[in-house]
């Protein structure tokens, strides 16, 4: 890797590093909240990158995300149990990626517009068969025991919490977590493997560059970059269900609150690669943690409210789209519909 | 050569079926015909060539062979078996490979994954990939096809793409090759290198269709010929037996009559004057180096060229728009007064209001708005002519009134001022942007490739309008890759290649022959006089030499 | 030949779309057992059935004109300008700003003045994206998406820390002066002696609407600008042989477009709450894309689209006051409405094509 690709994870550690250094304590507890806000912002990320890597720009990862955050707490409610919410979840987004990859792919209509339409389809349906279901407002009831998924001590974690620097690390950072922030890690290096290592990855990241190479070498086009969708439902699923189930305690309206977006900003950023996705959702959930902690962050000569914290992600990604700093092509059949020529 | 004993369709009495059999073969789209009632029988380990003019069906025949298309009716057979070619997949089973004319490759792939997409050995690359590096090290050293395997395609030449392509099908273990006019991006040289490679596939025993529009590459290099014209298969010839002469009139269907009837030119006084014009593209490459032109009023310069060799950018630099990122050098002057080369205040409407027409090389990209109806392209690119608006409104009325007493000038059929222009055929598209651009009665006319898919009537009206032109005493600057239409209507013709004028020669006193060999970068040393005495822009015609060839 | 007649494209496939939005919708009301019939007849009797219905109908509708025509506009051009939202808060920032700091005797004096910052505010929160769109080729659909979310921080932040009046603990600016209340509609028809639409929102903004559409239809079809846009919006290589300069338009267009997206805040800033508060747009710029798309990118067409639009929105207050049924459901529509018309034409258009091909075919049998 070449030092301009690991700047963001240099960035992100140092931010670290300084953050543990001013102050321990509020660093640990800091970076572990990072962590778990990073955690659906990754998912997303990776969902989008496996469908725009295809050639399907997605813009509707908040809407697949938030209607997997409702079908997940809601099953999860009624039958107590996280693990059926978590599919349920993934059912959700999956009905939504359907009528993406219908519009996108079958219909060839334009991909943009169809994620404009899936947010707000979501957006609707979410609170109008929530309200119909539980009746307070388009909440679902709040989530106990078994309804959410529970947050997993690792082995030694007790034994190893006292030794320093590994200590808070291990103990008070990677383990304590839910299945699905593991997950979600886990996913990085899969997507990874996947995408440069097999032949459905070689094909898939085909079909986002030049369809036609693919289609002539007697490869259907439409039935992968239905997969790539499917797999794209899949991960927003995950994503949801643990907003729902692992972050919070239920459904709240709305409560992607933008998500979806700093995932796509964090695909940009990443430059549609598995490895740097990881470090700029740890990015922005970094800065989410310290907005959240620091509504009004004193760094002596200046003041930064949480607002501008909260727009941050937004207007980085602005820059690097920019192209002021290494700048970022998508793939290149990206928002095309395929079209075979004469 | 053996193969020369069983051509024509198997009806010999060998034994070997042929490699490709088409019986009956029709294909409409909508109200058009495409093929209708193909016959074609190609025999094994030959070249053989398929040609006629745009349009004239050749690539939706090829398409139907590789399962792009499913024919309405019809029967395909391969090495005597009937076969239905549902798809890509079946065409490629069935030892069927194409070089499409645009490559389908991807750019940011290497050579070697992009040579696996679609045939993978298994779920994982790694296998796959270090046995496709070495079957394509065999292949490289059978049939002279080196490519570095690990390159990524972006950083070859177009030459070495189309290796790519030819190693692609022959990897999945193609028997017969499908190449769709291949020469068309190729430098002369790099053509030449892709006949041997050609000939040294037939010599294993391979069969090669090859789908060109130009006569030259069929003489030299196809065993069998056959001629498609409307969508219609004409004949089926040796190419030993037939002539450049026979091919082209039966390609047309009526003996061409290439010769364009036009008075000596008289020019007069320099319109434009080019010195010293140099390009280079934003990626640092040079493209035009170093280009001297003097075009006199009353006169049509030709400029002859493989296309790809600089005539674009020249078009688009005189036209007021430069590509994108380029770097610019030299000094164009129109009627005495310079013009400026890129930067501020250069744009098409400056050179419009400088007295410069501009009939581009592509009608559909930008020539028209397609969308947009006749009348309304009628006032494209000269939207702020003073007869056209009222202010900063736009009088549609005086367009409209325009645009008809223009198509009836021009015969545009239908005469129907409101139709998209997409509506309108490839001729009565370009009668739209001919008439629009000569009407404005420019002191220098820009032309690239006139009559490009365009059909012969409106060949013939396109031309008597230039030579019109021309005759009224304005100037014509002429890029065409189509040598005859140069030579029919040239005055004088400079040749292009690899960014320099080779040099100029008077249509009279040479040879496509000699053209040819300009154009493929042959400075003749015979000629010296003419290309290394003086500066080839500066040579007049009187300067000429004008030696017999 | 096209395919089929031209106001079979233009009014029968957005009909369609409509139709077939609204009866999914309809599906979705009987799922969550409530009836169809009933809902449209609250909706109907609600937004339409009185003055004070109609009142709100055309006050919502005047928002999504604005918002329709800014997205119509950039359409023209080729460029999806998602950015309303951010665009028509701003334009909010614009004429509070205006009507709070300068000193304007008269409503006929603060309208025009508003208007001018309403639009410099939005066209300036557009003209980055459009810059960087056209000179780096950076993707305006994502630019200006993030910049609805800077434009919602940004405001956040001056309402909270700057213009809160002191000791209020509402994120919202002062009231403005008493003398730039713009008239509204009720007063101009008591002015005529009539009754009409008391206590509703809809202002003398509504016909500065009107006249936004007719104005956006001379400018796009009538003026040289306007060629000029629908040029490039058709082909950039085209444009630039025609002399047009890509960078030049692309960014006038956005500017015009987001100035448009700005305008709206004459409307429900100035005209309704006279006062700026915390997302003051409530999602009408989204809307405008749903009313650009429905009304076939034609002022006339988002005119009618923006008042169907504007009687959903009322209608689906009233449904949500009367029945069990949330007011949600109006975004469901909004929703099935952009997919229909936006992303899944096609669906539509192919059979409909299909139908008029063979019914010429008939025809010509006939003959």
């Amino acid at each position: 890797m070449k030092i301009k690709d690991s700047l963001i994870a240099l960035i992100v550690l140092g931010i670290c590093l300084i953050w543990a250094f001013v102050d321990g304590s509020a660093a640990e507890q800091g970076i572990g909240s990072a962590l778990r806000l990073m955690t659906p912002l990754l998912l997303a990320c990776l969902a989008g990158l496996y469908s725009e890597r295809a050639g399907v720009f997605d813009i509707g990862l908040e809407g697949k995300m938030l209607m997997a955050a409702f079908t997940a707490a809601s099953v999860a409610y009624l039958t107590d149990s996280a693990w059926l919410g978590l599919l349920a979840g993934i059912g959700g987004s999956l009905a939504l990626s359907l009528v993406h990859g219908l519009a996108s792919i079958t219909f060839r209509g334009n991909q943009l517009i169809a994620g404009v339409a899936i947010n707000f389809l979501a957006s609707g349906l979410t609170v109008l068969v929530g309200q119909n279901a539980f009746g307070l407002g388009g909440r679902t009831p709040a989530l106990t025991g078994a309804g959410r998924f529970q947050p997993i001590n690792l082995p030694f974690a007790e034994t190893l919490r006292d030794v320093p620097v590994i200590g808070p690390i291990y103990s008070g950072l990677i383990s304590g977590n839910t299945i699905l922030v593991y997950v979600a890690l886990l996913m990085v290096p899969v997507t990874w493997w996947v995408l440069f290592r097999t032949r459905f990855g070689l094909r898939l990241r085909a079909v986002g560059e030049n369809p036609a190479s693919v289609d002539t070498a007697g490869v259907s086009v439409t039935r992968l970059r239905y997969a790539a969708v499917a797999i794209c439902g899949i991960l927003c699923g995950i994503a949801g269900a643990y907003l729902a189930t692992g972050l919070s305690a239920g459904f709240v309206k709305e409560m992607t609150a933008g998500r979806g977006f700093i995932a796509l900003a964090a695909l940009i950023f990443a430059k549609w690669r598995p490895w740097q996705a990881l470090f700029a959702t740890f990015l922005f959930g970094l800065l989410e943690a310290i907005a959240n902690l620091y509504p009004n962050l004193d760094l002596g000569f200046i003041t930064i409210p949480s607002m501008f914290m909260n727009a941050l992600p937004y207007i980085l990604t602005v820059i690097i789209l920019a192209g002021f700093v290494g700048r970022a092509i998508p793939p290149r059949a990206g928002g095309e519909p395929y079209v075979k020529e004469r | 050569m053996t193969v020369e004993n069983d051509m024509m369709g198997g009806r010999s009495a060998t034994t070997a079926p042929a490699a490709i059999e088409l019986r009956g073969i029709s294909k409409a789209f909508g109200p058009v015909q495409a093929n209708r009632n193909i016959n074609l029988s190609v025999p094994k380990g030959s070249i053989h060539g398929i040609i006629g003019e745009n349009g004239a069906g050749k690539s939706t025949l090829m398409s139907i062979l590789y399962g792009f298309y499913k024919p309405d009716s019809g029967q395909v057979l391969v090495n005597g078996q009937p076969i239905t070619i549902a798809d890509s997949q079946t065409a490629i089973r069935a030892g069927i490979g194409m070089v499409f004319q645009h490559f389908k490759l991807v750019q940011n792939f290497t050579v070697l994954e992009n040579i696996i997409l679609g045939v993978e050995d298994g779920a994982l690359l790694r296998p796959s990939l270090s046995k496709a590096r070495g079957v394509l090290k065999k292949l490289a050293a059978e049939y002279q096809l080196n490519v570095d395997p690990d390159e990524v395609i972006e950083n070859l030449s177009v030459g070495h793409q189309q290796r790519v392509e030819i190693l692609k099908a022959l990897y999945r273990q193609a028997d017969i090759l499908i190449l769709d006019e291949p020469t068309g991006v190729l430098t002369p040289a790099e053509a030449d290198h892709l006949f041997r490679i050609l000939e040294g596939l037939r010599d294993e025993g391979k069969t090669i269709i090859l789908i060109t529009h130009k006569l030259r590459e069929i003489m030299d290099i196809t065993d069998n010929v056959s001629v498609m014209r409307r969508g219609e298969m004409v004949a089926s010839v040796k190419t030993s037996e037939t002539s450049p002469e026979h091919l082209a009139e039966l390609m047309v269907g009526r003996k061409v009559l290439l010769n364009v009837e036009k008075t000596p030119a008289a020019p007069a006084a320099p319109v434009l004057e080019v010195r010293n014009l140099t390009m280079t593209d934003d990626e640092g490459v040079q493209r035009l180096r170093g280009i001297d032109l003097d075009i006199r009023a009353g006169e049509i310069l030709g400029i002859a060229g493989v296309s790809g060799n600089g005539q674009t950018m020249l078009l688009e630099i005189l036209g007021g728009y430069p590509p994108k990122g380029s770097k610019l050098g030299g000094e164009i002057r129109m009627n005495g007064q310079p013009l400026p080369i890129g930067g501020r205040g250069c744009d098409a409407a400056q050179r419009r209001r400088a007295g410069i027409g501009h009939i581009p090389e592509d009608r559909q990209v930008e020539g028209l708005i397609m969308d947009f109806a006749a009348w309304e392209n009628v006032a494209f690119g000269w939207q702020d002519a003073p007869e056209f608006t009222k202010g900063m409104l736009m009088d549609n009325a005086a367009i409209k009134a325009d645009a008809e007493a223009k198509m009836e000038r021009f015969d545009v059929r239908p005469r129907n001022p409101n139709l998209a222009a997409r509506n309108f055929s490839g001729g009565n598209q370009q009668k739209i942007v001919v008439a629009r651009e000569i009407e404005r009665n420019p002191d220098l006319l820009l032309i690239g490739q006139p009559t490009r898919g365009v059909d012969i009537g409106a060949i013939e009206f396109i031309h008597k309008q230039i030579v019109a032109l021309r005759d009224a005493g304005k100037a014509i600057l002429l890029v065409s890759v189509e040598l005859d239409e140069i030579l029919a209507l040239s005055d004088r013709i400079a040749v292009m290649f690899d960014g320099r004028i080779m040099g100029e020669r008077l249509p009279e006193n040479t040879t496509t022959g000699e053209l040819g060999l300009l154009m493929a970068g042959v400075t003749d040393t015979e000629h010296t006089p003419d290309d290394a005495g003086i500066p080839p822009g500066s040579a007049h015609v009187d300067t000429l030499p004008q030696e017999p060839v | 030949m096209d395919k089929m007649p031209k106001w079979a494209d233009v009014i029968l496939t957005p009909l369609i779309s409509l139709v077939l939005a609204m009866a999914i919708s309809a599906l979705v009301i009987l799922a969550i057992g409530e009836s169809p019939v009933m809902a449209m007849k609250t909706m109907v009797e609600g937004a339409l059935g009185s003055s004070y219905g109609w009142g709100f109908t055309l006050y919502y509708a005047t928002n999504f004109i604005f918002t329709g025509l800014a997205v119509m506009v950039a359409y023209h051009a080729s460029l999806f300008n998602i950015g309303g939202e951010g665009q028509a808060a701003m334009g909010g920032l614009g004429v509070a700003l205006v009507l709070l700091y300068l000193p304007l005797p008269h409503w006929a004096i603060a309208l025009p003045v508003a208007m001018i910052g309403a639009a410099a505010f939005g066209a300036a929160w557009a003209f980055i994206p459009a810059y960087l769109q056209a000179k780096r080729g950076s993707h305006i659909v994502i630019t200006t998406i993030m910049f609805n979310f800077i434009a919602a921080a940004a405001l956040n932040y001056v309402l909270v820390n700057k213009l809160r009046p002191v000791g209020s603990m509402d994120p919202a600016s002062a009231r403005f002066p008493e003398a730039t209340h713009i008239p509204a509609l009720t007063d101009l028809a008591a002015g005529l002696g009539m009754t009409w639409g008391k206590n509703t929102p809809v202002n003398i903004t509504f016909l500065v609407a009107i006249a936004a559409c007719a104005l956006v239809w001379l400018l796009i079809w009538r003026t040289k600008l306007g060629y000029e846009i629908r040029v490039l919006g058709k082909s950039e290589p085209g444009a630039v042989y025609a002399g047009i300069s890509p960078v030049k338009i692309t960014v006038i267009a956005m500017l015009i477009s987001g100035g448009l997206a700005g305008l709206m805040a004459i409307n429900n800033v100035m005209g309704e709450s006279e006062r700026l508060v915390l997302n003051a747009v409530e999602g009408a710029g989204f809307i405008g894309i749903a009313v650009a798309l429905m009304g076939r990118n034609h002022p006339f067409g988002i005119l009618l689209a923006a008042l169907l639009f504007g009687f959903l929105y009322q209608g689906g207050g009233e449904l949500a006051l009367w029945t069990s049924i949330p007011r949600e459901l109006i975004v469901v529509i909004q929703a099935l409405v952009i997919l229909f018309t936006g992303a899944l034409d096609n669906m539509v258009r192919m059979p409909l094509e299909r139908l008029f091909l063979s019914m010429r075919r008939t025809k010509g049998g006939a003959k």
